[in-house]
């Protein structure tokens, strides 16, 4: 029986780490489901800038099936990056990332959360729409597998490299071009060893060495971008 | 068992008369203007200390230095006797900061901003949190998507963490901005039942504070 209850209660009810991780994720989820608009955009920017190349570039099913894969990867990037704002922009506006960062949890997995959260609303229905496009690219029925594998190894750390970043640009005032400056330079690796492997899966040739190099940058990036984002959103309320 | 022993042993009582924050010897400097400089002070349990100065004094600067928000300073800050930097995850875990932006997601409803700033510190559960509301004069609104109220209901959604939280330092910026008479008398209880019970808490405003406790006054522009 403790008649002054206050040293108790304050290290009695701690949250764990994986309870506020789960919250923050589910935050983050609802939010996106609550702006529709942030959800669509995406995926129907990935659809338009496909939809152009056979427009622009030429129509003939050969000519197509030579630039298929490049052309859905760099599309995956770029829709990867028109939603990178959504991350910490409206948390920074309005307090919450303050919040996040004077949880008594690790910031690594805060960060981790969020960026889950975008790749989920972003990244994946990118990866699930892809074979639709790929077959409007006139891409070789058994790239397919390899052009979702490679997406699904290659849009997190698209995910998770930006959010760097963002953490970095967070606080500036305008940003304009300075996001993609930061970000689209560090995805080249994965955007090149994607677009290969998809181009080589339509020739027949192996893709082991692909598929170990992705999961390699993947496994990389999952354990340390969330760091250094999480660095970075410390200088980006200083 | 050994709350009792403690309660008598000689390391409670030095606990007891020891200061919960304590800042040694700060300097702050912002755009080559000094804000503070050998900036010392104490706070103590029970206490409310009221951080005052004009407009561009630093005061929200000092709240976020003591926080850990911001680092471009000079000096020493201990919680409990410790260095923060030396126990951050212990001093986090007994502060509670409500700054200019409330941290108030205007997508979400009331009951969704609290689960979620509370699951990074204490569980509750949704009858604390209806509680909390009721208390800053928010019932009803539990379910009410932010964006659809006035900017003092959003600030009464932030103070509702104060119930929320077990923390023992409140750190609050200018929490008196938006609210109307009632709101400031409720918050003003809040303070002083706070205080009473043992936390502390520190805050800048300009309004005049009345709280039926210790209050201790902070003066910037007397530094620097």
């Amino acid at each position: 029986m403790s008649d002054q209850s206050m040293p108790v209660q304050n290290s009695a009810a701690q949250v764990s780490t994986f309870a506020a991780f789960r919250a923050t994720l589910r935050r983050d989820l609802l939010i996106a489901l609550k702006r529709r608009n942030d959800l669509l955009n995406p995926l129907m920017f990935f659809l338009i800038v496909v939809s152009l190349f056979p427009l622009g570039v030429s129509s003939d099913p050969n000519e197509l099936t030579r630039i298929a894969a490049g052309t859905v990867w760099v599309s995956a990037l770029l829709a990867s990056m028109l939603s990178l704002d959504n991350l910490f922009r409206a948390d920074y506006e309005d307090g919450s990332l303050e919040q996040l960062l004077l949880s008594p949890q690790p910031l690594y997995f805060m960060v981790l959360a969020k960026n889950i959260s975008h790749w989920l609303i972003s990244g994946l229905p990118v990866v699930l729409l892809s074979p639709l496009l790929a077959y409007m690219m006139y891409l070789p029925a058994d790239a397919y597998w390899t052009l979702v594998f490679t997406l699904l190894l290659g849009t997190p750390v698209l995910s998770l490299f930006g959010a760097i970043g963002v953490a970095l640009t967070v606080g500036l005032g305008s940003r304009g071009l300075i996001l993609a400056v930061i970000v689209l330079p560090l995805t080249m690796p994965v955007l090149i060893i994607g677009a290969k492997a998809v181009a080589d899966a339509s020739l027949g040739l192996p893709l082991g060495m692909h598929y170990a190099l992705l999961g390699a940058i993947l496994a990389m990036s999952l354990s340390l971008a969330p760091l250094a984002s999480a660095a970075a959103l410390r200088i980006s309320v200083n | 068992m050994s709350l009792s022993a403690a309660a008598t042993s000689p390391d409670a009582q030095s606990a007891a008369v020891q200061p919960l924050l304590r800042a040694a010897a700060l300097f702050c400097e912002r755009d080559e203007r000094v804000l503070f400089s050998g900036l010392d002070f104490s706070l103590f349990a029970g206490e409310v200390m009221q951080v005052q100065g004009s407009n561009g004094s630093g005061k929200t600067t000092l709240l976020r230095i003591l926080c850990g928000l911001n680092s471009g300073y000079e000096g020493e800050i201990f919680w409990l006797g410790e260095d923060i930097d030396d126990n951050r995850e212990g001093f986090l875990a007994s502060l509670l900061y409500i700054g200019h932006r409330v941290g108030v997601n205007k997508i979400l409803t009331a009951r969704e901003n609290l689960r979620w700033s509370s699951a990074l510190h204490t569980p509750v559960t949704d009858a604390d949190i209806d509680n909390a509301l009721v208390r800053v004069g928010l019932a009803g609104y539990a379910d009410v998507t932010c964006r659809n109220m006035s900017a003092g209901q959003q600030q009464r959604v932030s103070l509702a963490r104060l119930l929320l939280s077990p923390a023992k330092l409140w750190v609050l910026d200018e929490p008196f901005t938006t609210l109307d008479v009632h709101g400031v008398k409720v918050l003003e209880t809040l303070l002083a039942e706070h205080a009473g019970q043992g936390g502390a808490v520190l805050v800048t405003t300009h309004h005049k504070l009345d709280v039926p406790c210790e209050l201790r006054r902070l003066n910037l522009d007397k530094q620097g």
